[in-house]
Protein backbone atom coordinates (compact mmCIF):
# COMPACT_ATOMS: atom_id res chain seq x y z
CA UNK A 1 0.00 0.00 0.00
CA UNK A 2 0.86 3.67 -0.54
CA UNK A 3 0.81 5.47 2.59
CA UNK A 4 1.26 8.69 3.77
CA UNK A 5 1.37 10.10 7.10
CA UNK A 6 1.49 13.66 8.48
CA UNK A 7 3.29 14.32 11.71
CA UNK A 8 6.85 12.62 12.67
CA UNK A 9 6.22 12.52 16.31
CA UNK A 10 6.90 9.82 18.72
CA UNK A 11 3.35 8.31 16.89
CA UNK A 12 4.07 8.92 13.41
CA UNK A 13 7.64 7.92 13.12
CA UNK A 14 6.68 4.41 14.94
CA UNK A 15 3.93 4.16 12.28
CA UNK A 16 5.98 4.84 9.59
CA UNK A 17 9.16 2.44 10.87
CA UNK A 18 6.96 -0.39 11.35
CA UNK A 19 4.89 0.36 7.98
CA UNK A 20 7.78 0.26 6.35
CA UNK A 21 9.14 -3.17 7.87
CA UNK A 22 5.80 -4.68 6.44
CA UNK A 23 6.43 -4.01 3.31
CA UNK A 24 4.34 -0.24 2.52
CA UNK A 25 5.65 2.44 0.33
CA UNK A 26 5.60 5.46 3.26
CA UNK A 27 5.29 9.11 2.91
CA UNK A 28 5.96 11.12 6.06
CA UNK A 29 5.63 14.96 6.63
CA UNK A 30 6.72 16.98 8.92
CA UNK A 31 6.93 21.05 9.15
CA UNK A 32 10.46 20.13 11.14
CA UNK A 33 13.38 18.70 9.25
CA UNK A 34 14.54 17.92 12.85
CA UNK A 35 11.21 15.21 13.84
CA UNK A 36 12.76 13.39 10.62
CA UNK A 37 15.76 12.23 13.61
CA UNK A 38 12.91 9.93 15.13
CA UNK A 39 13.78 7.51 12.01
CA UNK A 40 16.85 5.15 11.55
CA UNK A 41 19.39 6.38 9.00
CA UNK A 42 18.93 5.17 5.70
CA UNK A 43 15.37 5.00 6.00
CA UNK A 44 13.69 3.94 2.50
CA UNK A 45 10.97 6.08 2.99
CA UNK A 46 10.10 9.39 1.82
CA UNK A 47 10.51 12.15 3.64
CA UNK A 48 8.70 15.43 2.51
CA UNK A 49 9.37 18.95 4.82
CA UNK A 50 6.14 20.84 4.94
CA UNK A 51 2.19 21.58 6.67
CA UNK A 52 -0.23 18.54 6.52
CA UNK A 53 -2.65 21.16 5.33
CA UNK A 54 -0.71 22.18 2.16
CA UNK A 55 -2.17 20.07 -1.27
CA UNK A 56 1.27 21.25 -2.97
CA UNK A 57 2.70 19.35 -0.16
CA UNK A 58 0.24 16.83 0.30
CA UNK A 59 0.46 15.85 -3.23
CA UNK A 60 4.45 15.88 -3.03
CA UNK A 61 4.14 13.45 -0.68
CA UNK A 62 2.14 11.42 -3.55
CA UNK A 63 -1.45 11.79 -2.10
CA UNK A 64 -3.17 11.47 -5.53
CA UNK A 65 -1.78 7.61 -5.60
CA UNK A 66 -2.37 6.89 -1.64
CA UNK A 67 -4.18 3.83 -0.29
CA UNK A 68 -4.09 5.08 2.98
CA UNK A 69 -3.35 8.73 4.92
CA UNK A 70 -2.94 9.60 8.50
CA UNK A 71 -2.69 12.69 10.50
CA UNK A 72 -0.86 12.41 13.81
CA UNK A 73 0.55 15.76 14.29
CA UNK A 74 0.46 17.02 17.86
CA UNK A 75 -2.55 19.64 16.92
CA UNK A 76 -5.91 18.58 16.59
CA UNK A 77 -7.39 20.92 13.97
CA UNK A 78 -3.74 20.22 11.92
CA UNK A 79 -4.67 16.82 11.96
CA UNK A 80 -8.87 17.60 11.39
CA UNK A 81 -8.01 19.52 8.20
CA UNK A 82 -5.82 17.19 6.87
CA UNK A 83 -8.08 14.13 7.17
CA UNK A 84 -10.81 16.25 5.75
CA UNK A 85 -8.27 17.48 2.62
CA UNK A 86 -7.73 13.62 2.21
CA UNK A 87 -11.01 12.31 2.66
CA UNK A 88 -13.32 15.20 0.70
CA UNK A 89 -10.65 16.24 -1.88
CA UNK A 90 -8.53 13.36 -2.64
CA UNK A 91 -11.05 10.50 -1.58
CA UNK A 92 -8.37 8.42 -0.29
CA UNK A 93 -10.04 5.11 1.39
CA UNK A 94 -8.81 4.90 4.36
CA UNK A 95 -8.01 8.17 6.42
CA UNK A 96 -7.19 8.15 9.93
CA UNK A 97 -6.53 10.61 12.41
CA UNK A 98 -6.08 11.33 16.14
CA UNK A 99 -7.91 14.36 18.30
CA UNK A 100 -6.70 14.47 21.71
CA UNK A 101 -9.81 16.59 22.42
CA UNK A 102 -12.65 14.39 23.20
CA UNK A 103 -15.68 16.10 22.56
CA UNK A 104 -14.50 17.50 18.81
CA UNK A 105 -13.62 13.73 18.31
CA UNK A 106 -17.19 12.87 19.12
CA UNK A 107 -17.61 15.63 16.41
CA UNK A 108 -15.97 14.56 13.47
CA UNK A 109 -16.75 10.70 14.24
CA UNK A 110 -20.33 12.06 13.36
CA UNK A 111 -19.30 13.22 10.37
CA UNK A 112 -17.78 10.01 9.53
CA UNK A 113 -13.99 10.27 9.94
CA UNK A 114 -11.84 7.24 12.05
CA UNK A 115 -11.04 9.38 14.32
CA UNK A 116 -8.94 8.05 17.52
CA UNK A 117 -8.86 9.66 20.44
CA UNK A 118 -5.84 8.81 22.83
CA UNK A 119 -7.61 10.73 25.93
CA UNK A 120 -10.25 8.48 26.28
CA UNK A 121 -8.50 6.01 25.07
CA UNK A 122 -5.53 5.92 27.87
CA UNK A 123 -8.69 6.90 30.41
CA UNK A 124 -10.62 3.55 29.39
CA UNK A 125 -7.18 1.72 29.99
CA UNK A 126 -6.44 3.12 33.39
CA UNK A 127 -9.91 2.62 34.18
CA UNK A 128 -10.10 -0.37 33.11
CA UNK A 129 -7.27 -1.52 35.36
CA UNK A 130 -8.54 0.27 38.32
CA UNK A 131 -11.75 -1.94 37.93
CA UNK A 132 -9.98 -5.15 38.02
CA UNK A 133 -7.66 -4.32 40.93
CA UNK A 134 -10.69 -3.43 42.65
CA UNK A 135 -12.22 -6.63 41.87
CA UNK A 136 -9.15 -8.78 42.64
CA UNK A 137 -9.16 -6.51 46.07
CA UNK A 138 -12.60 -7.51 47.35
CA UNK A 139 -12.49 -10.95 46.02
CA UNK A 140 -9.70 -11.73 48.24
CA UNK A 141 -11.46 -9.78 51.21
CA UNK A 142 -14.16 -11.66 50.56
CA UNK A 143 -11.96 -14.80 50.44
CA UNK A 144 -10.26 -13.99 53.96
CA UNK A 145 -13.79 -14.06 55.19
CA UNK B 1 -28.27 39.76 16.17
CA UNK B 2 -25.88 38.15 18.50
CA UNK B 3 -22.24 37.79 16.30
CA UNK B 4 -19.56 35.64 18.09
CA UNK B 5 -15.99 36.65 16.75
CA UNK B 6 -12.96 33.87 17.32
CA UNK B 7 -9.29 35.30 17.07
CA UNK B 8 -8.17 38.53 18.64
CA UNK B 9 -6.01 40.02 16.36
CA UNK B 10 -5.73 42.91 13.71
CA UNK B 11 -8.59 41.75 12.12
CA UNK B 12 -10.45 40.40 14.67
CA UNK B 13 -9.80 43.47 16.88
CA UNK B 14 -11.25 45.60 14.18
CA UNK B 15 -13.86 44.01 13.19
CA UNK B 16 -15.24 43.49 17.17
CA UNK B 17 -14.91 47.42 17.25
CA UNK B 18 -16.83 47.93 14.29
CA UNK B 19 -19.49 45.97 14.97
CA UNK B 20 -19.43 47.21 18.59
CA UNK B 21 -20.21 50.79 17.10
CA UNK B 22 -22.55 49.35 14.59
CA UNK B 23 -24.96 48.44 17.34
CA UNK B 24 -24.17 44.78 17.75
CA UNK B 25 -24.56 42.43 20.43
CA UNK B 26 -20.81 41.19 20.07
CA UNK B 27 -18.22 38.58 21.87
CA UNK B 28 -14.65 38.16 21.51
CA UNK B 29 -12.83 34.97 22.14
CA UNK B 30 -9.19 35.41 22.27
CA UNK B 31 -6.48 32.52 23.30
CA UNK B 32 -3.70 35.00 24.66
CA UNK B 33 -4.10 36.59 27.83
CA UNK B 34 -2.49 39.51 27.44
CA UNK B 35 -4.56 40.49 24.52
CA UNK B 36 -7.52 39.88 26.65
CA UNK B 37 -6.55 41.73 29.33
CA UNK B 38 -6.12 44.83 26.54
CA UNK B 39 -9.23 44.07 25.04
CA UNK B 40 -11.29 44.63 28.15
CA UNK B 41 -9.92 47.66 29.25
CA UNK B 42 -11.18 48.69 25.38
CA UNK B 43 -14.57 46.76 25.34
CA UNK B 44 -15.33 45.52 28.85
CA UNK B 45 -16.83 42.35 29.89
CA UNK B 46 -17.25 40.97 26.03
CA UNK B 47 -13.86 39.71 25.35
CA UNK B 48 -12.98 36.19 26.78
CA UNK B 49 -9.82 33.93 26.94
CA UNK B 50 -10.19 30.59 25.56
CA UNK B 51 -9.57 28.23 22.86
CA UNK B 52 -12.35 28.94 20.72
CA UNK B 53 -12.02 25.50 18.88
CA UNK B 54 -13.23 23.61 21.86
CA UNK B 55 -16.61 23.00 22.77
CA UNK B 56 -16.68 24.25 26.49
CA UNK B 57 -15.14 27.66 25.25
CA UNK B 58 -17.91 28.13 22.70
CA UNK B 59 -20.98 27.07 25.14
CA UNK B 60 -19.47 29.60 27.47
CA UNK B 61 -19.49 32.65 25.04
CA UNK B 62 -23.30 31.08 24.11
CA UNK B 63 -22.57 30.53 21.09
CA UNK B 64 -25.81 28.47 21.20
CA UNK B 65 -27.47 31.20 20.87
CA UNK B 66 -25.14 33.04 17.97
CA UNK B 67 -26.46 34.10 14.52
CA UNK B 68 -22.85 34.08 13.09
CA UNK B 69 -19.54 32.88 13.91
CA UNK B 70 -16.39 34.44 12.42
CA UNK B 71 -13.65 32.55 12.61
CA UNK B 72 -10.71 35.02 12.06
CA UNK B 73 -7.52 33.52 13.49
CA UNK B 74 -3.81 33.62 11.81
CA UNK B 75 -4.71 29.70 11.29
CA UNK B 76 -6.62 28.52 8.66
CA UNK B 77 -6.86 24.80 10.30
CA UNK B 78 -8.41 26.66 13.48
CA UNK B 79 -10.48 28.20 11.58
CA UNK B 80 -12.36 25.20 9.96
CA UNK B 81 -12.40 24.06 13.01
CA UNK B 82 -14.02 26.63 14.73
CA UNK B 83 -16.87 27.03 12.26
CA UNK B 84 -17.07 23.00 11.98
CA UNK B 85 -18.12 22.72 15.65
CA UNK B 86 -19.97 25.92 16.08
CA UNK B 87 -22.02 24.46 13.65
CA UNK B 88 -21.97 20.81 14.49
CA UNK B 89 -22.73 21.25 17.80
CA UNK B 90 -24.32 24.69 18.39
CA UNK B 91 -26.22 24.91 14.94
CA UNK B 92 -25.45 28.37 14.14
CA UNK B 93 -26.42 28.68 10.32
CA UNK B 94 -24.02 31.28 9.62
CA UNK B 95 -20.52 30.76 10.08
CA UNK B 96 -17.87 32.87 8.06
CA UNK B 97 -13.85 31.94 8.18
CA UNK B 98 -10.90 34.01 7.17
CA UNK B 99 -8.51 31.85 4.84
CA UNK B 100 -4.92 32.80 4.92
CA UNK B 101 -3.93 30.70 2.12
CA UNK B 102 -6.29 31.60 -0.62
CA UNK B 103 -6.08 27.78 -1.92
CA UNK B 104 -8.34 26.72 0.74
CA UNK B 105 -11.38 28.97 0.03
CA UNK B 106 -12.54 26.10 -1.96
CA UNK B 107 -12.24 23.23 0.51
CA UNK B 108 -13.65 25.26 3.77
CA UNK B 109 -17.19 26.07 1.51
CA UNK B 110 -16.75 21.65 0.76
CA UNK B 111 -16.90 21.65 4.29
CA UNK B 112 -19.86 23.55 5.37
CA UNK B 113 -18.18 26.68 5.92
CA UNK B 114 -21.09 29.65 4.34
CA UNK B 115 -18.97 32.60 3.71
CA UNK B 116 -14.54 32.46 3.73
CA UNK B 117 -13.07 35.53 3.40
CA UNK B 118 -9.33 35.53 1.68
CA UNK B 119 -7.43 38.51 2.16
CA UNK B 120 -5.11 37.51 -0.94
CA UNK B 121 -8.23 36.93 -3.34
CA UNK B 122 -9.83 40.23 -1.78
CA UNK B 123 -6.21 42.39 -2.57
CA UNK B 124 -6.37 40.47 -6.34
CA UNK B 125 -9.69 41.18 -7.14
CA UNK B 126 -9.28 44.90 -5.98
CA UNK B 127 -6.48 45.01 -8.71
CA UNK B 128 -8.31 43.19 -11.13
CA UNK B 129 -11.36 45.63 -10.58
CA UNK B 130 -8.74 48.69 -10.88
CA UNK B 131 -7.66 47.12 -14.25
CA UNK B 132 -10.59 48.85 -16.86
CA UNK B 133 -9.63 46.59 -19.68
CA UNK B 134 -10.42 43.50 -17.42
CA UNK B 135 -14.22 42.72 -18.72
CA UNK B 136 -15.02 39.97 -16.00
CA UNK B 137 -14.13 40.14 -12.46
CA UNK B 138 -15.38 38.10 -9.76
CA UNK B 139 -16.32 39.56 -7.09
CA UNK B 140 -17.93 36.97 -4.78
CA UNK B 141 -18.65 33.35 -3.93
CA UNK B 142 -21.27 31.70 -2.50
CA UNK B 143 -21.64 28.47 -0.81
CA UNK B 144 -24.90 27.43 -1.72
CA UNK B 145 -25.94 26.03 -4.93
CA UNK B 146 -23.00 27.42 -6.63
CA UNK B 147 -23.61 30.70 -6.70
CA UNK B 148 -20.82 33.09 -7.81
CA UNK B 149 -21.74 37.10 -7.80
CA UNK B 150 -19.56 38.54 -10.91
CA UNK B 151 -19.23 42.04 -12.95
CA UNK B 152 -18.97 42.25 -16.24
CA UNK B 153 -17.95 45.34 -18.56
CA UNK B 154 -20.34 44.37 -21.80
CA UNK B 155 -17.75 44.99 -24.63
CA UNK B 156 -18.27 48.27 -26.66
CA UNK B 157 -19.51 46.45 -30.04
CA UNK B 158 -21.30 43.32 -28.04
CA UNK B 159 -24.81 41.97 -30.21
CA UNK B 160 -26.61 42.73 -26.79
CA UNK B 161 -26.02 46.47 -27.04
CA UNK B 162 -29.31 48.69 -27.50
CA UNK B 163 -30.91 45.12 -26.29
CA UNK B 164 -33.55 45.63 -23.81
CA UNK B 165 -32.62 42.70 -21.30
CA UNK B 166 -35.95 40.18 -21.54
CA UNK B 167 -34.65 40.28 -25.68
CA UNK B 168 -30.81 39.47 -24.69
CA UNK B 169 -30.42 35.33 -24.68
CA UNK B 170 -29.06 35.21 -21.35
CA UNK B 171 -27.79 31.28 -20.08
CA UNK B 172 -30.36 29.72 -17.55
CA UNK B 173 -29.67 30.36 -14.05
CA UNK B 174 -28.26 33.80 -14.34
CA UNK B 175 -30.41 37.03 -13.37
CA UNK B 176 -29.14 40.87 -13.88
CA UNK B 177 -29.24 42.25 -10.42
CA UNK B 178 -27.54 46.55 -11.14
CA UNK B 179 -26.40 47.96 -13.67
CA UNK B 180 -23.74 50.29 -13.13
CA UNK B 181 -23.90 53.44 -15.33
CA UNK B 182 -21.43 56.55 -15.62
CA UNK B 183 -21.45 56.02 -11.62
CA UNK B 184 -25.51 55.44 -11.32
CA UNK B 185 -26.77 52.46 -10.15
CA UNK B 186 -29.79 51.15 -12.25
CA UNK B 187 -31.80 48.39 -10.57
CA UNK B 188 -33.08 46.91 -14.03
CA UNK B 189 -36.32 45.05 -15.02
CA UNK B 190 -36.71 43.37 -18.80
CA UNK B 191 -37.59 46.58 -20.46
CA UNK B 192 -33.71 48.08 -19.49
CA UNK B 193 -31.59 48.58 -22.38
CA UNK B 194 -28.26 47.75 -22.02
CA UNK B 195 -25.97 50.74 -23.07
CA UNK B 196 -22.14 50.96 -24.41
CA UNK B 197 -19.79 50.73 -21.39
CA UNK B 198 -22.42 49.33 -19.00
CA UNK B 199 -21.24 47.39 -15.90
CA UNK B 200 -23.52 44.23 -14.79
CA UNK B 201 -23.60 42.87 -11.33
CA UNK B 202 -25.13 39.54 -12.45
CA UNK B 203 -25.74 36.72 -9.59
CA UNK B 204 -25.04 33.43 -12.34
CA UNK B 205 -24.58 29.65 -11.12
CA UNK B 206 -20.70 29.44 -11.37
CA UNK B 207 -20.94 26.52 -13.91
CA UNK B 208 -22.63 29.20 -16.14
CA UNK B 209 -20.10 31.60 -16.50
CA UNK B 210 -18.29 30.96 -19.32
CA UNK B 211 -21.09 31.04 -21.05
CA UNK B 212 -22.45 34.70 -19.75
CA UNK B 213 -18.78 35.75 -19.89
CA UNK B 214 -19.08 34.59 -23.92
CA UNK B 215 -22.10 36.39 -24.20
CA UNK B 216 -21.57 39.31 -23.29
CA UNK B 217 -17.39 40.04 -23.67
CA UNK B 218 -17.58 38.85 -27.24
CA UNK B 219 -17.53 41.37 -30.09
CA UNK B 220 -19.83 40.92 -33.41
CA UNK B 221 -15.76 41.27 -35.36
Amino acid sequence: MNIVIVGCGRVGARLAIDLVNEGHHVAIVDLKQTAFRRLPERFPGQLIIGTGIDEDVLRSAGIESADAFIAVTDNDNTNIMAAQIAQVLYRIPTVILRIYDPERAEIYRELGLHVICPTTAVATKIEDAIHQAQQAASASTTEQR
Amino acid sequence: MYILVVGGGKVGYYLTKTLVNEGYEVFLIEKNPIKVHIYRERFGAIVMQGDGAEVATLAAAGAGRADVVIAVTGDDEDNLVICQVARERFGVRRTIARVNNPKNEELFRRLGVDVTVSQTNVILSLIEQQIPERPFVHLMALRHADLAIVEIKVAEDSPVINQPIWQIPFPPEVIVTAILRRGEVIIPTGQTIVEPGDELIVVTKQQREAELRELLTHTTA
